[in-house]
Formats: C-alpha cells, structure tokens, sequence
C-alpha cells in the first residue's frame, strides 16, 4: 500500500514539476518578446522625430534622418511584391488547379517548399551572380529581384492553400455557364479566395521589408537620397546593420531607430493579417 | 454576366458554327502561363544550385579538399580554408537546436494543455509574433542589450569560477566581452524557438481529443499523456517541424553577425569568438575585391546551400504526409 501510495505521490510530483517547467518556458518566451520590445521602444523612440522622415542619412557628427532609406525599403519591397504577386498567384493557380497531384506539380511544390526556407543570404549570391556580376554594378532592381525570390514562395504556397479550400461547386458552376477555364478562375475562384491571397501577400511583405542578407551585396547602400532603380539604393535594413555596427554614437542612435520603425511596421502587418484571419473565419 | 461572355482580348475570328464559348481559344494560352510561372520557380532554385557551382568551382579547384579541413582563410595571401565557417555554422546551429527546442516543446505543451483559456490566444500570438521580428531586430538586440548582460552575468562569473587546468577551464576559454559561440547560439535559439513551439502546437492539436481523453480516463497525468500519448501520435511531423528549425538556424545571419565575434579560426571555447558561413559572406561578400576571394565566399555559399537543402528535405519529407491531410 505504501508503495502503491509511494508511486502516486511520484507520478504528481513529476506532474507538478513538468507543469512547472511549461509555465516557466512560456514566460521565458514571452519575456523575450517584452524584453526586445522594451528595449526598441526605450532606445528608439528617443531619437525619433521629424527629421528621421524628412532628411537623407548623415555624415557622422551631422543630423539628418533615415528618409532616403525608408523611401529606398518601399521601392525594393513594391517592386519585390509586384514580381513576386504576379508569379505567386500564377504559379500557385497553376498547383491547384492545373498540375494537382501530377508528378511534376508534386516536385514543383516540394521545390517551393524548400525555397519558403532557403537561406535568404545564398539568394542574394545567387542574384549577384546573374544580376550584379554581370552588368557591372549594384542596383536597386536587383535588390528587389532577391526579395522577390523570397516572397513569391510565399505567396505560391498561400494561393494554392486557399484555391484548395474553395468548394468544388464554384468550379462546376463555371462549367455549367460554358464559361471557359480561364475565365472561371479569373472571375470565380480568384474572387472567392481574394481574402486568402492577400493574406498570403502581407505575410510575404512582413516577411521582406526586414530582411538585410539578401541586399547586402545587391542594393548595397546609398548615402543619398534616390529614386533610380538602376543604381544602388539604400535600404532601412542595411543602414541598421551598417550603422549599428558603426562606432558613431549618433549612428547607432539612428540604427535603433530604424529597428524600431522595422519591428512596429512588422508586427503591425502581422497583427493585421491576423485580424483579417479572424473576421473572414466565422463566414465560412 | 456580359462580362463573362465578352472577355477583354477575346479573338474576334471564333468560327461561329462550334459552340465553343468565347474566350476559350485563351484556355491552353492562360494553363501555360501559369505553368510557366510554376517552371520559372522550379528553374529558380536550379539556377541558384547552378549558379554556386559555377561561382564556387575555381575555389574547390584551387584548394581541392583542403578547402574543408584547412582553417586559415587570408584575403590576403588568398588562402581560402573554410572549415573554420563550415563548422561554426554546425557547431551554433546544434547549441541553439538543443537549447531551444526543450523550451519550445514546452510552451506547445503548455499552451494545448495547461493554459487558461483567457490567456490561450494572447499568448499564443505573442509566440508568434517573435517569428515575425525580423532578424536584424534580433541582432541589435543581442548586440547592444544581451551581449553586454551576458558577459556580466554569465561569463565573467563562469569563467573566474573554472578551476585553473581543469576542463571546464577549456571549455568557457574566450573573452568575456559578451560575443561569440555561445551568444550567437542563444539569439539562434531565441529566433527559432517561435517556428518550433508554433509548428508543435499545430501537430498537438492535430491529435483527436478522444484519444487524449482516453488516457485521461485510465488516470494518466497531464505528463504521461503528453509523453506517451501525445508525442507518440505526432513523432514523425515533430522531427520534421525540429529540422525547420534547424534549417532556419543554419542559415541565419544577421542575427548571428551581430553577436559571434567573426573570426575565421576554430572556435576554442563557447565563449571564444568563430564564424558561421552566412557571416563570413555577409561581413566579406561586398567588399571582396579579388575574384578567388568571391570564389571561396560562393563555394562556401555552396556548401551551406547543400547542407540546408538536405536537412529541409527531410523535414519537408517528413511533414509532407500530414500536410495534405487536413
């Protein structure tokens, strides 16, 4: 009996210790987040004012701000999201509703898969090598191919997601009018599965506007203000990263306050689309 | 409905005898422009594969297999060995999968079974979000806010505590100035830990509730049901959901830059400074002026590619029964 009693009271303990050890997990995590948090809002807002949007990058010791690279981080990731969207929506109409479950679908899916989670930085040599070696010189377009390398994965596996869930019905509606397949996807399916897909292509966006790696050696940087495509362009990750590591304290001032701008951009389109998640649920 | 029936660009030229509708001369035109999109990602990750071997040739030639067990690399002689890199990337990526993976599968199991309905969501999204803070966020923040801490609290104390001639004397060998392996390994973790507890939490509440409440029912603990119920059901996708992680970790490199110390030769202690692949190409990359230098940073890229490629497609391999199940 004692021992009976023995093994119960070692089953709870064991129980107890491991509840224990959860909840201490969680509030490690979540203690990460708060404390990453505390830490921009406590060094970034400081330094944020009018000038962080209206004037170029400075010299070290001169004022200025981070327009040129918030402009530059808008055209790398529209143009990005431009490619990206076009060749996503098609490539994941074509899985869905062309290839299915053919071999070649099935190795089209698994290819994308594996580029979802490709080192984002073996993407930007990649693009040095076709887009900067040969012409001779860094550039916003390639900055902005690399990025939409990134997110057309992304957006590919969101829209053959959604397409999927749509009901058969839709499809044979289509059939029934004598309305050729082209147009049934274009005027039905798509329009049903609109709120999937852009769901899919803020997830992308979030997951480009903060990446560094790949516009390292692709946009590089651009002290100045610019709005040419063809030459190199600043971006907000890239002066973070150069600024940060610098030795100026007015630089690193500055890179904090871009990370700041970065994180809330991020976490607000991440809250968005969760908020968008939440509202089209309950209709289905 | 006129619409659909007059499609902008329909040809004019249908023959009105078939009763084809029209547009549908445009039907093969539209299936092989999203094909093409298909091929074009498809094509995309061979030109990548292609273009590293290509780029990465003259530095494997040059060194031959030296190129892997050598570890001095100098741009300036152009001694290219990259096992320094090599691995430091295996080295930071297995410390930051063992530290983090205990505490994500913690928080999965915390969130599907002990946590208060009130908080389940909050929490939930707030794990989250820390996927989606982009990895320069994490590298500043290890850079300016937890290296500094970390060499306070954990190193000096470590260090100074270490017995002099003893193995832990080795193992904790470094400078105490907060960067190096065991940083960059706990920021890697930091990052990772939200794909996995997500990924987790998924597979967990993939398990049917009656199966659970089954061993509930013989009297199991929450721990037994977890351990033995549980984890068992969901095994083979909670491998491939572990090598996400690992492969996110591999391949990481902003983060890692901030913090790792980023020197070329073989790591001493987790406390002493290295490199990991990405960084060496991040820190190098735009700046290398000499074609072999390029050459030894794309056959490095090289070899990181190829490792990642085969731990996502096991990953892949393994998560992909459950994927089209649901």
């Amino acid at each position: 009996m004692s021992g009976l009693l023995g093994r119960r009271a070692r089953r709870s303990a064991a129980n107890a210790a491991f509840i224990g050890a959860c909840t201490l997990a969680t509030i490690i995590a979540v203690g990460v987040l708060a404390a990453i948090l505390v830490s921009l809002l406590h060094e970034g807002l400081g330094g944020l004012n009018a000038a962080v949007f209206t004037k170029s990058t400075p010299a070290p010791g001169s004022d200025g701000g981070l327009a040129n690279a918030i402009v530059g981080s808008i055209m790398l990731c529209g143009v990005a999201m431009l490619i990206a969207v076009v060749v996503g929506i098609l490539a994941g109409t074509w899985l869905a509703e062309y290839g299915r479950e053919s071999a070649y679908a099935k190795l089209v899916r698994f290819v994308n898969d594996v580029l979802l989670s490709a080192p984002s930085i073996l993407i930007g040599l990649f693009v040095w090598e076709i887009a900067v070696k040969p012409v001779g010189g860094f550039s916003g377009f390639a900055g902005s191919l690399a990025l939409a390398l990134l997110a057309a994965p992304v957006v590919t596996r969101t829209t053959e997601d959604v397409l999927k869930l749509q009901a058969r019905q839709l499809r044979e509606s289509g059939i029934a009018l004598g309305t050729p397949m082209w147009i049934t996807i274009r005027q039905i399916l798509w329009k049903a599965a609109s709120g999937g897909i852009v769901t899919g292509a803020l997830l992308a966006f979030a997951r480009i506007s903060g990446e560094t790696a790949p516009l390292l050696f692709t946009s590089l940087n651009n002290q100045f203000f610019s709005w040419n495509l063809t030459k190199p362009m600043a971006s907000l990750p890239v002066v973070i990263f150069n600024y940060a590591l610098s030795a100026y304290d007015d630089w690193r001032r500055l890179a904090w306050v871009g990370a700041l701008l970065i994180a809330v951009a991020v976490l607000a389109i991440n809250i968005l689309v969760r908020a968008l998640a939440q509202e089209s649920r309950p209709s289905r | 409905m006129a619409d659909i029936a007059t499609p902008a660009g329909a040809p004019a030229s249908v023959p009105r005898k078939t009763v084809r509708p029209r547009g549908a001369a445009l039907d093969p035109i539209f299936g092989f422009i999203c094909g093409a999109a298909a091929t074009a990602l498809l094509s995309a990750l061979a030109l990548v594969l292609g273009s590293l071997l290509i780029g990465g040739m003259p530095a494997f030639q040059k060194a031959g297999l030296s190129f892997f067990t050598s570890t001095s690399w100098n741009p300036v002689t152009e001694v290219y060995g990259g096992a320094g890199p090599i691995i430091g990337t295996l080295i930071t990526s297995a410390l930051a999968l063992i530290l983090a993976l205990p505490v994500a599968f913690c928080v999965a199991v915390f969130l599907t079974e002990f946590c208060p309905r009130v908080l389940r969501r909050p929490v939930g999204i707030a794990v989250e979000l820390l996927a989606g803070v982009p990895s320069i966020v994490y590298g500043m923040w290890g850079l300016f806010v937890f290296a500094p801490a970390f060499a306070k609290w954990v190193e000096l104390p470590l260090m100074t505590a270490a017995p002099s001639g003893s193995i832990w004397e080795t193992i904790v060998s470094g400078v105490p100035n907060g960067s190096g392996i065991l940083a960059a390994s706990i920021i890697l973790a930091i990052m990772i830990l939200p794909y996995i507890a997500a990924t987790l939490r998924e597979l967990f509440l993939t398990v049917p509730p009656k199966v659970r409440e089954s061993a509930y029912g013989v009297g199991c603990t929450p721990l037994e049901v977890v351990w033995s119920v549980t984890l068992p059901y969901v095994s083979r996708s909670a491998v491939g959901a572990v090598m996400l992680g690992l492969g996110r970790a591999l391949g990481e490199t902003m983060a890692v830059t901030f913090v790792i110390g980023n020197s070329h030769r073989l790591p001493q202690g987790i406390f002493d400074s290295g490199s990991t692949i990405a960084s060496t190409i991040a820190n190098e990359f735009a700046e290398a002026t000499s074609p072999e230098h390029s050459a030894a940073l794309v056959a490095l890229g090289l070899v990181l590619f190829l490792i990642t490629f085969i731990v996502l497609a096991i990953a892949r391999a393994l998560l992909g029964t459950e994927r089209h199940k649901g």
